[in-house]
């Protein structure tokens, strides 16, 4: 395991220099100059000049990416354009809300679409498969931010169930920290329960057909011990996988979700430094998520070969 | 060779190209619903490119008179926005930005992803490992994350988001055209044409691509689909197309103010975006079955 590890992180270097040099290349082509933009429209030329050679900005570019990444390890992620605060401090602060919310999607998705592609697969090609099939592209097709504002319209506006905005901490009070986010982790969960469900359906009917299927079924177990305990156990490993990839699309969903229920998060931050102009901040965000995709990928992995034991670590290359 | 000789093979491969064609096609119109998808696709197509026509109102025209008019009232078919404008009029011309966006943009991703992914596939070693760490890096960002990123670098405006949209599909192109070539560069057809002496040139444009097409055109369509809702959020978030142009996206963004009071500026654009995404789904769905062979 141990080795696996190593070897996975070893794999991920070079992927994490390209992540940086494509982070450092975005950065650069960031119209206007950084120290101006820190100093605000007032500043004197010799301040501007003062801070570029404090930034470093007056050295050549190899130099700078050199340094800017080795601030990066050291934990050092430079400082927001607007309120002069520390970057990773602000990424800390917002990181559990987002995680809170993203957290909240998975559950609901996995409570929607495991027993709608399990139910699909076992009746399939009828009204139950073709009515999930059909709502699952349907969910598919439906812009996030608009699921939003509808769900809004109705829970919010019309129905006045539900809270359209008003984020309250989990650690202030836990009952109306879930009211205020049952909205937004639905509205981000349902678009994975469309991907997870499609994906689950297809792996169901893959293995209901195999030989240990109706071999379970032939010994006469229960059809409910057949299809979780054989068949949904074998379904559901790519069903990871897919997972896995899905995060990215997860937390860009949790932008919009963020932005549309004023939920005060990652996704949030990032919106609020693209109209500020905090590029730092944007930056700052865009690397925790990339970050956290190859971490996230590495878990996949892992959890992968603890399923399924057919897959040896060792051998396994991605 | 004679003419002759080389004349019956390649008449014999039209016909054969155009029964399989045909036998593709009447496949693609059993699939009730991907046919259905296909239609709303072309009504959309047509609203695109008919708009001066069928819009009964220019998109831009405000009229003070009668702004925030519901839906059916005097001669506003969808209503009247807080300018009153006639949102019918500008929900197509909204489809212009969404179609031009859709497209445009996977053709853009294509275009720079598929002869990367040719090349690594095909030439291997170093320059395929550095290729495929570059795409493993790309895959690493979140696709609306770097899509914001990149188009908040660029500034606003619809051309810069279908670069922004581009730039996140460009890798997953360039995979899918290695992998493919992967495939297909071992197969005997490939050995027959490098022992006839073809050059590598020769091998690719006339033997690897035109047998990668399908996967490619599968994924360009499903593409489309979400190509089309990054263009609406974009825009949405201000970083798309520019009022005073309509697009979808930038409808639902203005409309945002107004749910309470007029609800139906936020209902019509965003039915219009699922609508067309969802027809583009099933449409892309279903041009995957008929080629894909495991489901035949």
């Amino acid at each position: 395991m141990a080795r696996f590890l190593a070897r996975r992180l070893l794999q991920m270097l070079p992927v994490l220099f390209f992540v940086t040099l494509i982070i450092f290349a975005l950065i650069n082509l960031i119209p206007g100059d950084a120290a101006r933009l820190f100093l605000g429209e007032e500043a004197t030329p010799d301040a501007i000049a003062a801070l570029r050679h404090e930034m470093g900005l007056d050295q050549p570019l190899y130099v700078q990416y050199v340094r800017w990444v080795g601030r990066m390890a050291r934990g050092d992620f430079g400082y927001s354009f607007k309120d002069h605060r520390s970057v990773l401090q602000t990424l800390l602060e917002k990181l559990p809300v987002t995680a809170e919310l993203t957290a909240g999607a998975l559950v609901i998705a996995w409570a929607v679409a495991i027993p709608a592609g399990v139910l699909a697969a076992w009746r399939q090609r009828t009204a139950v498969d073709y009515g999930a099939s059909a709502a699952a592209l349907g969910g598919l097709s439906i812009p996030n931010f608009w699921l939003g504002i509808m769900l809004i319209y109705l829970f919010a506006v019309h129905l006045r169930w539900l809270p359209a905005s008003g984020f309250v901490p989990v650690t202030e009070n836990l009952g109306r920290n879930l009211r205020a986010l049952l909205m937004p982790a639905f509205n981000l969960g349902i678009v994975l329960a469309a991907v997870v469900m499609r994906q689950l359906r297809s792996s169901m009917l893959e293995v209901l057909s195999a030989d240990f299927v109706r071999t379970a079924k032939a010994k006469g177990l229960a059809q409910i011990v057949v299809l979780v305990r054989h068949a949904l156990r074998n379904a559901v490993i790519p069903v990871i996988t897919v997972m896995g990839i899905q995060l990215g699309t997860l937390l860009g969903g949790a932008i919009i979700t963020e932005t549309i229920f004023a939920v005060p998060g990652l996704g949030q931050l990032a919106v609020n430094s693209i109209y500020g102009r905090d590029y730092p901040m944007l930056e700052g965000v865009v690397i925790a998520s990339a970050v956290a995709i190859l971490l996230v990928n590495l878990l996949v992995d892992v959890v992968y070969s603890l399923i399924d034991p057919r897959i040896k670590l060792a051998g396994s290359r991605s | 060779m004679s003419l002759a000789v080389r004349a019956l093979p390649a008449a014999a491969a039209a016909a054969r190209d155009r029964r399989g064609a045909l036998r593709l096609a009447r496949r693609f119109a059993r699939n009730r619903l991907a046919l259905a998808g296909v239609v709303v696709f072309a009504v959309v197509l047509l609203a695109a490119l008919l708009a001066p026509w069928i819009a009964p109102y220019s998109p831009t025209k405000t009229d003070f008179t009668s702004y925030l008019q519901p839906p059916g009232s005097g001669r506003h078919l969808l209503g009247t926005d807080e300018l009153g404008r006639d949102v019918f009029s500008r929900i197509i011309f909204g489809s212009r930005a969404s179609l031009e966006a859709g497209v445009i943009a996977v053709g853009l991703g294509m275009i720079v992803g598929v002869p990367l992914g040719l090349v690594a596939g095909f030439y291997g070693g170093r320059l395929e490992d550095v290729l495929m760490r570059f795409t493993d890096a790309m895959l690493c960002f979140p696709p609306l994350v770097l899509s914001l990123a990149v188009a908040a670098v660029l500034g606003p405006g619809l051309g810069k988001a279908m670069i922004a949209i581009a730039v996140v599909l460009m890798p997953v192109f360039m995979r899918l055209m290695r992998a493919q070539v992967l495939a297909e560069r071992g197969r005997e057809y490939v050995d027959a044409a490098r022992v006839l002496g073809a050059a590598d040139r020769r091998i690719i444009w006339r033997h690897l691509l035109p047998n990668s097409v399908a996967p490619i055109v599968v994924q360009g369509s499903l593409n489309v689909a979400g190509a089309i809702i990054t263009e609406a959020t974009l825009s949405f978030l201000g970083l798309g197309t520019q009022p005073p142009t309509p697009s979808w996206g930038s409808m639902l963004n203005a409309a945002q103010q107004y749910l309470t009071q007029a609800p139906w500026l936020s209902i019509w654009p965003g039915i219009a975006i699922a609508v067309t995404v969802f027809a583009v789904n099933v449409a892309g769905d279903g041009i995957r079955e008929i080629w894909d062979p495991r489901t035949r």
